[in-house]
């Protein structure tokens, strides 16, 4: 048996949530007695043989300078492609915001059934079990998928990649035949704001809400984000009045967020900010209000004015940092 | 332009979730539903392209009977006319989309809007299962959207750290993310209207589920965090707490 993980890059560098899935699929495929077949789409990619320190058998790339820019419609048929070529049934993806897009049209293109946003995986009697959140993190759900082809695509931040052992592993090149027809849907292009993290890839965030009382505020979150390598998030009450971008935006209608380390700074904790948030490992609420009920969610809280608690907080972390 | 969008029927966003008695899902009991918010964006984007240039906006939603007032909820904001596929028993989402595609696949759809998820299973898998079904170009997580005379796409959607633009061609499914437009209140006329208009009725094939629910659970309960104290006071015993406990700086 034979697992297949999608690995996605940036401008050549191999994503974190990647080497997630792969370490991922290693886990798995060792109670199963099957191998890791890493598939990499485009030519820029650099270094795909360190994907074997993270527990791939070998890396088939498809070295198509087209795909180097995604396309939903020719990545379904280079995968599709790798996957019968390596007789994989099972195909572990990223639910990033590729992994959420392409997954279902593998899922079909390979006659089988996709288990989206996957936080835990066991392997029971041969038979993968797979949970995930629903309704907004309020359950859980456990399913098995029953068709032979089985997607899955993992929650950015849940699994651990850990280090890279050294090991490298083979990379196999591969002509998937794409033609013209193949790239019926594609990026022309991608616009990053540059020296920002994003949220959902970020394993610190400093979030604000309301009790910052204004977007000229914003150093005070933006300062202790710095010191912490932390993205900046923020609530929907706050997006919602024109203070931050939506991209920021941590909850139902905005992002799902499961970092190391979430602080929040001036937010009530509504239930919409809950359902993107609490599966943060460690939460941390700064909130002048003791019964907000974002301090039955947090692991710490301080209970006090968010323009004197965060500018102490920065300046004991520099402290903390710099001994 | 043959416009379709489809909806789904939800717990409100604040609605209480309970397992059922079967453990494999929820009970219905006492929850509010509503109009999936994402769709909401959805039905906003069909009526605007009906607007620019003509056609009708059908909405589709899959369920049993209590999906009739999301249908006219769809109705009041300006749909046409409404599909409503019934269903007896739970489908997974490649059961929704199969029964979709199954109508969609002989009414020559130019435009296939859907929400980017629904917020009561979260997957974002509807709107591609339903493109790879049909064979036909998908773009999720629009924030942003042109679509000419023609039928050439241009969208732009949220991904990690900035947007991506992508093109393509009609007939395409488009999922709508917030951002993309700010979805019209119905109006009292709209809602008189929407008691008249048209639901067709759909007997969906047979089909059988290929994920299996093994069990549905609440998660686990976390213990009501420590307040560590007051004030900028707090603050040194914070710092020793997240490095020497937490142990995450």
């Amino acid at each position: 048996m034979n697992i297949l993980v999608f690995v996605e890059h940036r401008d050549g560098a191999i994503k974190k949530a990647s080497l997630e899935a792969v370490k991922a699929a290693a886990g798995i495929a060792s109670g199963m007695n099957a191998t890791v077949t890493a598939a990499v789409l485009g030519a820029a990619v650099g270094a795909p043989e360190s994907l074997g320190g993270y527990g791939a058998n070998k890396v088939v790339q498809v070295a198509d300078a087209r795909l180097d820019l995604y396309s939903s419609t020719a990545a379904t048929a280079a995968l599709a492609a790798v996957a019968a070529r390596e007789a994989a049934d099972i195909v572990f993806l990223s639910a990033t915001a590729m992994g959420k897009d392409l997954a279902p049209r593998l899922a079909v293109r390979l006659d089988g059934a996709l288990v989206p946003d996957v936080t835990a995986l066991q392997v029971e009697n041969g038979a993968i079990l797979a949970t995930r959140p629903v309704y907004a993190g309020k359950a859980l759900e456990k399913v098995q998928i029953m068709t032979a082809a089985q997607v899955y695509s993992l929650r950015p931040n849940v699994f651990s990649a850990g280090a890279a052992s050294g090991d490298v592993c083979p990379v196999e090149q591969f002509d998937a035949g794409l033609t013209d027809a193949s790239f019926a849907v594609k990026s022309t292009g991608t616009t990053i704001a540059s020296g920002k993290l994003d949220v959902a890839e970020a394993a610190m965030i400093v979030s604000g809400g309301r009790g910052m009382q204004g977007p000229e505020h914003w150093p005070l979150i933006e300062n202790l984000a710095s010191v912490l390598h932390a993205a900046t998030g923020a609530s929907r009450a706050v997006v919602d009045a024109g203070w931050r971008p939506h991209a920021e935006q941590v909850g139902q209608t905005g992002k799902t967020v499961s970092p190391t380390l979430y602080v929040a700074c001036g937010i009530s904790g509504a239930v919409q900010h809950l359902a993107g948030m609490s599966s943060s490992k460690v939460i941390v609420a700064i909130n002048k209000d003791k019964d907000a009920p974002i301090f039955q969610t947090a692991d710490y809280g301080i209970v006090g004015d968010v323009f004197e608690v965060l500018p102490a907080f920065t300046d004991a972390l520099k402290q903390h940092m710099g001994s | 332009m043959n416009i379709f969008v489809c909806i789904s029927h939800v717990p409100d966003t604040t609605a209480r979730i309970l397992v059922g008695g079967d453990g494999k899902s929820i009970d219905p009991s006492g929850v509010t539903f509503i109009l999936n918010p994402y769709d909401e964006f959805g039905v906003e984007a069909g009526l605007l392209l009906k607007e620019a240039h003509g056609g009708d906006v059908t909405v589709v939603c899959v369920g049993g009977d209590e999906v009739k007032e999301t249908i006219r909820k769809a109705f009041a904001m300006g749909a046409d006319k409404g599909i409503h596929i019934k269903t007896a028993s739970a489908r997974d989402s490649f059961g929704v989309a199969r029964a979709i595609a199954d109508v969609l696949k002989d009414r020559s759809a130019d435009a296939v809007f859907c929400g980017r998820q629904s917020i009561d299973y979260d997957g974002w898998q509807v709107p591609g299962l339903i493109a790879e079904m049909l064979g036909i170009s998908s773009v999720t997580a629009v924030s942003s959207l042109t679509i000419d005379a023609g039928g050439a796409v241009t969208a732009e959607r949220d991904i990690e750290g900035g947007k991506e633009t992508i093109v393509t061609a009609l007939p395409a499914v488009i999922a709508a993310q917030k951002g993309l437009n700010n979805p019209r209140y119905p109006k009292l006329q709209g809602i008189m209207a929407a008691k008249k208009k048209p639901i067709e009725e759909i007997e969906p094939a047979p089909f059988e589920n290929r994920v299996r629910v093994v069990e549905m659970t609440k998660p686990p309960i976390k213990a009501a965090g420590r307040i560590v104290g007051q004030g900028a006071d707090a603050v040194p015993e914070l710092v020793k707490l997240l490095h020497e406990e937490a142990k995450v700086i």
